[in-house]
């Protein structure tokens, strides 16, 4: 019996993590929640956003990088981020005068505009594969760790050691920050309140004099900053790659309907929930369960309960599971 | 004119010169008309009532007097200039405020946010408004930081007229504010929308209880069909032995 130990194994390969991955899926689907919340529609276009946000915010890392700004111990890519944010509120401020408003305008049934979204996304996908290639791109710069395994391990003196990268200590400080902000925005000011109120109700919120136009150039634009701050925290932690930015749409809507499409708080816990789950599920408990059982009682196996190539089964188990029982989700959003 | 009975156009002795007047709208949503050459008016702090049987198009000459149907025929006035073809938030600016009759609170928002949202149009502070909003429905203010949506039905529809009132709007129009509330409640909301008038607001208004709304109407307009059948004071309609007959259940 060594609780300590299995603690730190725990912490070490499946709490931080999960955390990171957690804060960037919230980040995510946050960008979804709030796009249904105004717009009413689910954005298919969500994880190829992220993606283009991305690209602009490597292409300016480059550029600083090549012009030999640094802020290291802290990522380059965190001096890019405004760039990134800046083109991309743009492209989709761009897109919604050249597509949705026309669909708009027409007041289509939601799932018109979900598919044009899907239309949307594909073009989007195109668009980042041409001008930055398919291919895996590392952008990461500035001080790898936070604290390494083995500075832990002389720290403690324990046996296992707990390594937190600076990407992961970034991510969750930039999720938390973006988050108090997001919701100041939303609760404290006259344009978040609008926006409230024309997600609320939009015949009212025409009554009272808002600007149903305004109110939604400033969801695109907040939809491109949190699609952009997300991606490039996730391409920091991981690596820059379009089609796993596709990928990642599974996810992040598992995180949104999980916590009730047009829920902010909803979109969070959901972000964590889908994170712990596909982490948790996917990892081998095995080191952990020596540390806690007693030596006759060594468990045979991996005690992994699904390889890690199955990981966005787990998103869609929990999908699906949601939406049979409870399609509301855990913080009352609309119905799905 | 419609064959109406001939009626005095203004009510027992009070000066002439309507604020809003709506003359001869005709129109619908598709192309049967729901209003045929419908007249409305109200003058300066008056309370003017909308009866009729279900189907006359009572909420639907509301919807005509704010802009929200196409007239095909017809024109309105407010304080003597033509809005005819003016858009519902253009009105709003003009001095309009509308209570729909569903739908009429932001229900996750606290009622301090509806009020608030309700002043979305003013450049200046407020405040003193909202004031003004809180004393006339003290309860509003003890649950200003609570959603609309969790208060009961009366309550919501003083959040309802409190947001109307806040871009301090010359013409109130309510469409049924005591639908679905209770006999005293709806007492309570009538003396409220008494004071407002006293203020020198004028008020429009749709009811379903004709009876207690005529009883507080200076005015009241009697629609079948998308049409004036009788226009008299509210105490004459009550007194009108036809009116109370056919419209008032005897």
């Amino acid at each position: 019996m060594d609780p300590l130990n299995a603690l730190v194994v725990l912490a070490n390969f499946v709490i931080v993590p999960a955390v990171a991955y957690g804060s960037q899926l919230a980040l995510g689907a946050l960008g979804v929640t709030l796009l249904f919340a105004v717009l009413r529609f689910a954005n298919m276009a969500h994880g190829d956003t992220m993606a283009f946000g991305t690209m602009v915010t490597i292409f300016a890392t480059w550029g600083l990088q090549a012009a030999g700004v640094s802020i290291a111990p802290l990522p380059t890519a965190l001096l890019a981020l405004p760039v990134g944010i800046a083109v991309t509120a743009a492209l989709l401020y761009a897109t919604d005068h050249m597509v949705y408003r026309f669909y708009r305008r027409h007041k289509v049934p939601s799932v018109i505009l979900l598919i044009v979204s899907t239309g949307v996304m594909f073009v989007m996908n195109g668009l980042v594969r041409f001008l930055i290639g398919p291919g895996d791109q590392r952008f990461a710069d500035g001080a790898r760790f936070l604290i390494t395994a083995r500075e832990f391990e002389t720290m403690t003196g324990l046996d296992e050691g707990l390594a937190i990268r600076s990407t992961q200590a970034l991510t969750v400080v930039v999720a938390v920050v973006v988050v108090a902000w997001l919701f100041w925005f939303l609760n404290h000011t006259r344009t978040g309140k609008s926006m409230r109120a024309f997600s609320d109700n939009e015949d009212l919120a025409l009554l009272s004099g808002i600007n149903p136009e305004r109110v939604v150039a400033v969801t695109w634009i907040l939809v491109g900053a949190l699609a952009t701050i997300a991606g490039v925290l996730y391409g920091l932690d991981k690596s820059f790659m379009p089609f796993t930015y596709f990928q990642l749409l599974l996810p992040i809507f598992a995180a949104a309907i999980v916590g009730g499409l047009g829920s902010p708080v909803g979109a969070i816990a959901g972000g964590f929930v889908v994170a712990f789950s596909e982490v948790g599920v996917t990892y081998a408990f095995r080191k952990v369960a020596d540390y806690l059982l007693p030596g006759n009682l060594e468990p045979p196996g991996l005690m992994q309960i699904l390889a890690t190539d199955y990981k966005f089964a787990v998103s869609f188990v929990i999908l699906v599971i949601v939406l049979l029982f409870r399609p509301t989700g855990l913080f009352g959003g609309r119905a799905t | 004119m419609s064959g109406a009975p001939a009626l005095e156009a203004v009510p027992h002795g009070r000066p002439a010169l309507p604020y809003l007047d709506a003359v001869g709208m005709t129109g619908g949503y598709g192309a049967a008309d729901i209003l045929h050459g419908c007249n409305l008016s109200v003058a300066k702090g008056e309370i003017a009532v909308i009866v009729g049987p279900n189907g006359a198009g009572k909420s639907t000459a509301m919807k005509a007097v704010f802009g929200m149907l196409p007239l095909r025929g017809g024109q309105v006035t407010l304080g003597g200039v033509d809005i005819t073809r003016l858009s519902p938030q253009e009105r709003v600016y003009r001095g309009m405020g509308f209570v729909p009759q569903t739908h009429n609170v932001f229900t996750s928002m606290t009622v301090e946010e509806n009020l608030e949202m309700g002043a979305f149009i003013r450049e200046d502070d407020c405040t003193d408004t909202m004031e003004q909003v809180y004393h006339l429905f003290p309860v509003l203010r003890d649950k200003r930081h609570q959603a609309a949506g969790e208060l009961s039905g009366g309550q919501r529809q003083q959040v309802a007229v409190g947001r109307a009132l806040m871009t301090k709007p010359q013409l109130l129009m309510l469409d049924e504010p005591t639908a679905g509330v209770s006999p005293i409640v709806m007492d309570e909301l009538f003396d409220r929308i008494i004071e407002v008038a006293r203020t020198g607001i004028s008020i429009l208004m749709v009811e379903q209880n004709a009876r207690q709304a005529l009883a507080i109407a200076d005015k009241g307009f009697v629609l079948v069909q998308g049409r004036n059948r009788f226009t008299d004071s509210g105490a004459a309609l009550l007194a009108n032995p036809e009116v109370r007959q056919s419209f008032l259940g005897g």
